[in-house]
């Protein structure tokens, strides 16, 4: 077995170091009726590199990919260009096959980067701090309303209709065993997120207002007036935002003064894999920072007095805390942090700004072609680079006849939302700087005709 | 002949015989420092080119934008040329008013610094690819390359979660083929794969065992017993998910202590947590009689596998009467842990808690693979405790982790678990001479040897011996873990190591701790050859500073 | 002034119905580098035996109890400032709260320094 170095003669000489007779020796604390006499019965035996390669090729070649069709879909993980030097630094084996840098003295690398992270993810959501790290933007999301909740010591969390149902799903999973009420809506088909029946069910039970920012359908709103609504009656906001380049062309939800700000930094430098692994952002006002969940790296000095990197305030966390922890994560998404920080590094203010640019107008262009088909509405007044159609039909059979024809068409909200009719004809259509002109005009030709 | 006119007379070299004097930049040949983003990067730097850029646009959108680029437009003032269709409205964007209007503070380098600083850093890490890295409980194994290479398949990297399930039928199937696998290899009913790591399966596996309580009209049932020995998640995420969290003790031998366990069940126990092999490094014996007695008093039995390393392929937890256990695909099944994840936690499921488990999960109907969401649900799957996370797992894991189990087959398996308990009955008994095993008497250890700092000299820890083998060139075992041992020195070598390699950690380990034993005061300052001294973290924890603040603002100092 | 002692290391000096509350020495030793300590805010009632502070070290989270019950009046602002005054002076500067007494009868089962001294001695 190619990836077993220890030979027959190694294994003997072993034994007898050990005073041991044979290998199962070792295993004399399993009962008997435990151990197998041999390999796992129902299952092949090993089998070559190239072998296992033709396999997976195989299944590979069963998927349409994101990069052989046109290609919309949004809604929480998006597709943009990844520069090809960022997938080259994060297989580096240095970081690749470490581990969690508790021996910092031979760990700076991961501590310098996750501290680099930590600061381009503060400034790009407008908070303080942020910390190195969750497993993705839903995880996150819930653990920044449990986050609310030991800080106000309320248990009501009031979530946006905008916010991704999937993000809701898993907050009402964890509600479930935590006791937190939620307050939850599906979304209206209509211009303008409805920010007005938030703040009217603020009340002194609750802990936090959940925002995501744009908003599951695409739309913008100033959060300013919610953040203010909410502090009049000591709740917190929490922002999630889902698409981190919107960040490079609108203001910040930590400049609007929301709390908690957490998201989904898949966009950058990690690319669509089927889901994951993402990378969940997670950032706050210094004043909570020992409420956060996840890990934290902060700069120190070491003996000789040199600058370097450790990772701190542990106290918070499960391995010292226990069952006092503030939450029980007890990985970070590292590598996917890696990526993100390469990604932003590479472009850094100038090129995410552009980036963000090229994202509008090219949504902008997109969804002006589009609303012209016959019967097709845009549902958005404001938007980046995401948004909502109205199609005079349900959406979900034209996106499965749209990808029978080769195009991937947008995310139908009856995936999203079944059982809601009022939003059965929603498609929500992304347009990143993947999108060429030619991609959009047959995306309009083939729903015209399907439409017709 | 002709003269040497360059000047260069080579000669043999000479050895150095008196102090060396600092470098200017701080380098050390191949070791070199490297700044911050924040220092060596400005604001109106970019790495990356795009599309735009006069004379490359083509196609609708970039010349819209082009013509945005020529305007020097930014957010705010949007991008006015022509496209298909009519032109956007002229002056207006669809930002809501909210354009950016003040700088974020965010560095940009070219791509060839860019390059060299991630270089440099990772030059300052250790990793498994560099050398042996025995940390306990984390089974850092050799990362097979074919690995990486197949989760790189555009076929897998590059498709969209909310596809139409007919355009990703080969990445449901390689969900549905690793959970037969795990299944076949576990002897359990089922498996839920969307956890993201293994305490986000621990949770998975608790909250499913408090549905299934639930459903039975038992849901009183408050408290979780787990043993003094076990990692910190599992009682953070017992209490996590509403559980008061008690300890059982151990015997002196090591093992969960049977007998107290089984006296203190009853009708408030909801259930028990207990790591097999356990982090003391031994097989729990009684894993089947606790089994029996938890579920004869209405409990049920969760299993952390974070050590299924020592047993995968020789045993499987379905025989011990296990309810649900997670498998941390970063260490049995070799996906990377880069630097601290991403991990993946599936768990696996006993018949009794199959119908609570998570959503989404793949079937088979007839060679159709189906996502199951919350949408139809409903038809046989009602009783689900619901979603954990947005879409459906570490789908970039599972081509890791299947691509190895293909590769290693049932037979490779097996060795796997052979090859990582000799390494470490191999390294007990090399040492339990010089370092105190406190369980060495208990028997065979599983997959990890277990140490404690008993007999150092008065003022020596476990720590100093850490740090001593950073300076012989490894990466040190886990320290103070487990909790019920002194000192605790927790060496997982794993099977990917071979016995030259193992001899010279042996080696290495046993002058360090004869150093320790003997009072060397030269090991409290330790390690002596790393980028870094030992560090502060006293400092870093008194005032932490999380992010970087300029001296200046940014924008300025570039300018 | 009287000063009382718990098994867990507390300490509680009694001045009239007020008393002060801190770790002792002998804790603070045990502890490493204290970064950070936690401590009630005014107002709060306490029980003897409740949890009424944390004090962390960089690897370690350890819990401070009432040695008796009351009302907190008082926590320590210096301590937030400052955490390493529970190292240099546990026994003094480095207090955590003070309370007023609800139940005076509680000392009675506490320890004077003598009697703690030589509890610590037998560790």
């Amino acid at each position: 077995m190619r990836y077993l170095p220890m030979t027959q003669p190694d294994r003997e000489a072993m034994l007898a170091v050990i005073g041991a007779a044979t290998i199962d020796d070792l295993f004399v604390d399993v009962p008997e009726a435990a151990r197998l006499d041999g390999p796992v019965r129902e299952l092949p035996m090993h089998a070559s590199e190239m072998a296992v390669e033709r396999h997976m090729s195989a299944l590979a070649k069963k998927n349409l990919t994101a990069g052989e069709a046109p290609f919309f879909l949004g809604c929480g993980a998006y597709k943009h260009h990844v520069p090809a030097s960022v997938d080259h630094l994060i297989q580096r084996g240095e970081f690749l096959t470490a581990y969690t840098p508790y021996q910092p003295e031979i760990a700076q690398g991961t501590l310098q980067m996750l501290f680099e992270f930590q600061t381009q993810v503060a400034r790009l959501l407008g908070t303080d701090v942020a910390n190195a790290s969750m497993y993705d933007g839903s995880t996150a999301c819930w653990e920044a309303i449990v986050m609310a909740r030991r800080i106000t010591k309320r248990g009501k969390a009031i979530l946006s209709s905008g916010l991704h149902p999937h993000y809701v799903s898993v907050a009402n999973t964890m509600a479930k065993f935590t006791g937190d009420v939620l307050d939850t809506t599906a979304p209206e088909l209509v211009a303008d997120m409805d920010l007005d029946q938030l703040i009217a069910k603020i009340d002194d039970d609750t802990s936090c207002v959940v925002v995501q920012y744009p908003d599951i359908l695409g739309r913008i709103a100033d959060l300013r007036p919610l953040a203010d609504a909410c502090h009049a009656k000591k709740a917190l906001l929490i922002a999630v935002v889902t698409e981190p380049v919107a960040l490079g062309a609108i203001t910040s939800p930590g400049e609007m003064d929301a709390d908690i700000v957490v998201g989904e930094g898949q966009s950058l430098g990690v690319g669509l894999q089927f889901g994951g692994p993402y990378v969940g952002l997670f950032g706050c006002k210094d004043k909570y920072v020992r409420q956060m969940p996840g890990r934290l790296c902060g700069e120190t000095v070491d003996a000789d007095g040199r600058r370097g990197f450790v990772l701190t305030l542990s106290t918070r966390e499960q391995h010292i805390r226990r069952e006092k922890a503030t939450s029980n994560i007890c990985t970070n998404s590292g590598l996917c942090a890696l990526a993100f920080s390469i990604h932003m590094t590479l472009l850094g203010e100038a090129g995410l700004r552009q980036l963000a640019e090229v994202n509008h107008a090219g949504a902008v262009s997109a969804a002006q072609r589009l609303s012209q088909i016959p019967g097709v509405e845009l549902v958005n007044d404001s938007f980046f680079n995401e948004f909502t159609l109205k199609l005079p039909t349900e959406a979900r059979p034209v996106v499965r006849t749209l990808a029978d024809r080769g195009i991937l068409a947008g995310v139908s909200l009856g995936r999203l939302y079944p059982g809601e009719d009022a939003l059965a004809n929603g498609l929500v259509v992304a347009v990143t700087e993947t999108t060429t002109a030619e991609d959009v005009e047959t995306l309009a030709s083939a729903l015209q005709e399907i439409l017709a | 002949m002709s003269i040497n006119q360059s000047g260069w007379r080579p000669t043999a070299p000479e050895a150095n015989t008196g102090g060396v004097p600092a470098s200017v930049t701080g380098n050390k040949a191949l070791m070199l420092e490297e700044a911050l983003i924040f220092e060596i990067g400005d604001t109106h730097t970019t790495g990356v080119d795009f599309e735009f850029l006069p004379g490359t646009g083509r196609g609708t959108i970039r010349r819209m934008v082009e013509g945005a680029v020529r305007e020097r437009a930014v957010l705010g003032k949007p991008p006015s040329t022509s496209c298909a269709g009519p032109p956007p409205r002229a002056g207006e964007d669809r930002l809501a008013g909210l354009s950016r209007t003040a700088p974020i503070g965010l560095p940009g380098l070219s791509e060839p610094e860019t390059v060299r600083h991630y270089t440099r850093l990772s030059r300052q890490n250790y990793g498994i690819d560099l050398g042996f890295f025995p940390l306990g409980s984390c089974t850092m194994k050799h990362n097979p390359r074919l690995n990486e290479k197949m989760a790189r398949l555009p076929g897998f990297s590059d498709v969209h979660p909310l596809q139409p399930v007919d355009t990703v039928q080969g990445a449901l199937e390689v969900i549905h083929q690793l959970a037969h696998w795990l299944v076949t290899l576990t002897g359990m009913t089922s498996v839920a794969m969307s956890p993201k790591a293994g305490a986000h399966g621990e949770l998975c596996g608790i909250l499913a065992i408090r549905a299934a309580l639930e459903a039975k009209g038992e849901g009183a049932r408050k408290i979780i017993l787990v043993p003094e020995s076990a990692h910190g998640t599992n009682p953070a995420t017992a209490a996590f998910a509403g559980y008061s969290v008690e300890d059982i003790p151990a015997t002196a031998e090591g093992r969960v202590d049977t007998a107290a366990l089984k006296a203190r069940l009853g009708p408030d126990v909801a259930g028990v947590m207990i790591t097999n092999p356990n982090t003391c490094g031994l097989f729990e014996r009684d894993m089947r009689e606790i089994s029996d007695a938890v579920h004869a008093a209405g409990g049920f039995v969760y299993c952390d596998g974070a050590n299924f390393n020592a047993i995968v392929g020789r045993v499987r937890p379905g025989d011990l009467g296990i309810d649900a256990m997670h498998i941390n695909l970063h260490k049995t099944f070799s996906t990377p842990h880069g630097g601290g994840g991403p991990g993946s936690g599936p768990v696996v499921f006993s018949e009794a808690l199959t119908p609570y488990a998570p959503l989404p999960f793949v079937e088979n109907r007839d060679g159709q693979f189906v996502l199951v969401e919350e949408e139809t649900a409903g038809e046989h799957h009602a009783g689900s405790f619901g979603r954990m996370v947005a879409f459906h797992g570490q789908m970039g894991m599972f081509t890791r982790a299947l691509t190895y189990i293909l590769s290693h087959g049932a037979d490779g398996l097996r060795q796997v678990s052979e090859d990582a308990v000799l390494n470490a009955n191999y390294i007990l008994r090399s040492l339990d001479d010089t370092l105190d095993a406190p369980f060495g008497p208990s028997g065979p250890c599983m997959h990890e040897a277990l140490f404690s700092d008993s007999g150092l000299a008065a003022g020596f820890s476990t720590i100093d011996i850490a740090k001593g083998l950073i300076d012989e060139g490894f990466h040190p075992m886990t320290m103070y873990f487990p909790l019920v041992v002194h000192g605790a020195m927790l060496v997982e070598p794993t099977e990917t190591e071979s016995k030259a390699a193992l001899d010279q950690f042996i080696a290495a380990l046993r002058s360090v701790a004869e150093r320790a034993k003997a009072g060397d005061p030269s090991l409290k300052t330790a390690p002596h050859f790393a980028p870094r001294a030992r560090l502060d973290e006293t400092l870093a924890a008194r005032k932490p500073v999380l992010v970087w603040k300029d001296p200046a603002p940014l924008a300025q100092a570039a300018e | 002034m009287s000063r009382f002692f718990t098994q867990d290391h507390e300490w509680v000096d009694v001045d009239g119905d007020v008393g002060t509350v801190g770790i002792s020495e002998y804790a603070q030793s045990q502890l490493g580098d204290v970064v950070f300590v936690d401590v009630p805010e005014a107002g709060k009632t306490l029980s003897k035996g409740d949890e009424a502070a944390v004090v962390e070290s960089v690897k370690a989270a350890s819990d401070v109890y009432s040695p008796v019950s009351g009302t907190v009046i008082e926590g320590n602002a210096a301590l937030t400032e400052d955490s390493s005054l529970v190292n240099s002076d546990a026994e003094a500067a480095g207090w955590f709260f003070k309370l007023t007494l609800s139940d005076p009868s509680e000392l009675d089962s506490l320890m004077d320094e003598a009697a703690y001294a030589t509890f610590v001695e037998g560790l």
